[in-house]
């Protein structure tokens, strides 16, 4: 799939994100890389603001679309 | 059969748990590979448990821990996190932070490294 879906889902996840990207590693459509910086995750360990990434992308997760996901998180002021 | 209480025993039991796809001697994926790499800078004492054996340990172990992907890192019954979180402790000094205040201050000094079959 392209990245525009997963972009999809966490901007809906997170709408005041202040930065939020999704990569393509290798160009098969499966291995994906993401970067949230948010408001919403600040105070948060990176357990739970990997979490709040692994929510947004339940569906895609579930049904194998994602077959690896790297995440980089940030609570932003 | 059921696999949960015997990894909430691994969990509950081991100083560091490390759920992985394939073995520290033969590892079957990259990020298993990362995070036991991370875990060997720190010189954490980790117990490892292949999940490839069984689909179903995967799925239990998801349950348990709410946890959606491989691996997961947990130390003294605490989920750490995957690949990512670990790499981004360890680059920090945060993993070697967490290890010395939970293990003790000599917990690199066992340097032993383990295996567990479930299946």
């Amino acid at each position: 799939m392209s990245t525009q879906p997963l972009r999809d889902l966490l901007e809906h996840a997170f709408p005041d994100a202040t930065e939020l990207d999704v990569v393509d590693r290798t160009g098969g459509g499966d291995h994906f890389q993401v970067v949230v910086a948010s408001p919403s995750l600040s105070g948060l360990s990176l357990v739970e603001q990997h979490r709040r990434v692994y929510e947004a992308l339940a569906a895609p997760l579930a049904d194998g679309t994602i077959h690896e996901l790297r995440i980089k998180t940030k609570g932003t002021a | 059969m059921s696999y949960s209480d015997k990894i909430k025993d691994v969990i509950g039991d081991a100083d560091v748990a490390l759920f992985m796809k394939g073995t520290p001697q033969f590892v079957m994926c990259g990020n298993s590979d990362r995070a036991l790499a991370a875990l060997r800078r720190a010189g954490a004492p980790v117990t490892a448990v292949d999940i490839l054996p069984d689909p179903q340990i995967r799925q239990e172990l998801s349950q348990i821990s709410g946890w959606p992907t491989i691996p997961q890192v947990f130390v003294k019954g605490e989920l750490v996190g995957g690949a990512d979180i670990v790499e981004e402790l360890e680059a920090s000094g945060e993993l070697e932070q967490t290890l010395r205040a939970k293990l003790g201050d000599d917990y690199a000094s066992s340097r032993s490294e383990r295996t567990v079959t479930l299946a």
